[in-house]
């Protein structure tokens, strides 16, 4: 009687195990702080974060830097995804334009882009602009990629049905070629989504006199450890809160579909 | 017959491209179609029979001769496929009425739900594809093919994937539902009984490329039960087409 009660008491826990493990990450994380003997520039304990953060939190800069680099994420992803779904649909119909454009394709991907920021920022100055750029072309090639695979996936037979209902091409882009295409190019957009970030803190690194990265670059400078942590927690919540979004949209997108994906 | 055809295939030679001059895949094919008429396509696999279908549907160009539709020069065409071909991410009601979709008519919902009804899928209305059987899949694929009244109504062996005790329920179906909706049919198979208990006629195609090889009148009486496979009419039916396939 014990046994059964005991396993369904613990299944009820579950959703609660993961905010569990986190507490206890942090307590670690504290009592390893407090007794290693490292000093607070290099290993702050989670309480001298909190309270760097509340500082940060009450001169509202903290809140201007991330502004700025929410707005270079989200153009750039914007920005990127638009110009990759397009290019991607024509590509995926038109062998003509994949064979002229496939050099500059793999090219675009063997190249890295952390090496190629410092140019950008040269070209395009260290403002906002570079930044977009630099989200744009990092999360470019994914949705590319997966809008192409998506678009030629979309089973044959399908077209046969809306040839034989005399489809025009409008209406076969948007009642057949899109909703097929849609699990293979939200698949495309969550990485996007994931490398914009990185994108955006790529290009701060490389040069720029706000946004989260350069919050980073002047609490590395200043031995103010405890900014650089609450900068990578500021960008952890921004990726996550990103990415719960694409996957709510997915979710929603893909009510059809057996499978969704979760993580 | 004595309407007017509503179909006039003539001389239809079909070629498709290869390195060898082209693969002839239908060859003078030629035949006429009436209103209403249910005509099954027979042949051997490799003859042509789906080719034939797909310049019906107008989806292929004829290399040669011409496809006539009488009066209605861009018909109306339904089209059953051997798999059931739908949408995942249209539920079975947004399935049936994608044809109206496309032609923006104003009663699509109650026609689909008509439909529904004729298909016998009642209360399946707002399922997914993948929760569905072989045959009440095809049968939405049925209900599609008919929401927009189509001229003619092509079926490319639509119970080839189902199992033999669900085929046999959906020819009587399908006879139901022809004879409740007096469509014109031409339906692609490579069942004998099948050809025998759906159609009034039915062409026979030759091994490739594929001509018209047998032409037979079906005068079964209608409707047509179960039993009607015993009777020595159906027999003798039943051996001539074996004889034209061979």
């Amino acid at each position: 009687m014990t046994k059964p009660s005991l396993t369904k008491h613990i299944r009820s826990l579950r959703p609660w195990l993961g905010l569990a493990s986190l507490l206890a990450g942090f307590l670690l994380w504290q009592f390893a702080a407090q007794t290693g003997g490292l000093p607070s520039f290099i290993l702050p304990t989670p309480v001298d974060v909190w309270s760097r953060f509340v500082r940060a939190a009450a001169d509202r800069s903290l809140f201007l830097h991330m502004g700025v680099t929410l707005t270079e994420i989200l153009s750039g992803l914007l920005a990127g995804v638009a110009a990759a779904t397009c290019l991607g649909y024509l590509v995926a119909k038109s062998r003509l334009l994949e064979n002229l454009l496939a050099p500059y394709l793999v090219a675009s991907q063997a190249v890295p882009l952390v090496a190629i920021a410092p140019l950008l920022v040269i070209w395009f100055g260290p403002g906002m602009f570079s930044k977009i750029l630099i989200c744009a072309l990092i999360v470019f090639f994914p949705v590319l990629v997966n809008t192409v695979v998506g678009v030629r996936a979309v089973p044959p037979a399908l077209y046969d049905l809306m040839g034989s209902l005399r489809a025009t091409r409008t209406q076969i882009l948007l009642k057949l070629e899109v909703p097929a295409a849609l699990p293979i190019f939200l698949g495309g957009l969550r990485i996007g989504a994931t490398l914009s970030v990185i994108g955006a803190v790529v290009g701060e690194f490389v040069g720029a006199d706000r946004g989260l990265g350069f919050l980073i670059n002047v609490g590395r400078g200043q031995y103010d450890t405890s900014l650089v942590f609450v900068a990578i927690f500021a960008l952890v919540v921004m990726a996550l809160v990103l990415y719960g979004m694409v996957a709510w949209f997915e979710k929603r997108l893909l009510i059809w579909q057996e499978t969704s994906h979760t993580l | 017959m004595s309407s007017n055809p509503i179909l006039t295939v003539s001389n239809l030679t079909v070629t498709f491209p290869d390195n060898n001059g082209g693969l002839r895949a239908l060859d003078e094919v030629s035949f006429e179609v009436c209103p209403q008429e249910f005509i099954c396509v027979l042949g051997p696999s490799g003859s042509g029979k789906t080719t034939l279908l797909r310049v019906l549907a107008g989806l292929l160009p004829p290399t040669m001769g011409e496809v006539n539709f009488g009066d209605h020069q861009q018909p109306r065409i339904g089209m059953v496929f051997q798999q059931s071909n739908l949408m995942p991410w249209r539920t079975v009601l947004e399935n049936i009425r994608l044809p109206l979709e496309l032609t923006g008519a104003a009663d699509a919902e109650s026609r689909a739900r008509e439909l529904i009804d004729l298909v016998g899928l009642t209360g399946f209305e707002n399922n997914w594809p993948r929760d569905l059987s072989g045959g009440m899949a095809q049968r939405v694929a049925i209900a599609r093919a008919l929401i927009h009244d189509p001229d003619l109504l092509l079926l490319d062996e639509p119970f080839g994937a189902l199992d033999a005790l669900t085929r046999e329920r959906m020819w009587m179906e399908l006879s139901r539902i022809w004879q409740a909706r007096q469509k014109t049919v031409v339906m692609v198979t490579h069942s004998i009984n099948e050809s025998l208990f759906l159609a009034d006629r039915v062409l026979v195609l030759s091994a490739r490329p594929g001509h018209v090889k047998l032409d037979l009148e079906v005068d079964l009486p209608r409707p047509r039960v179960d039993d009607i496979r015993y009777t020595p009419p159906f027999g003798q039916l039943a051996r001539k087409l074996k004889a034209a396939i061979e």
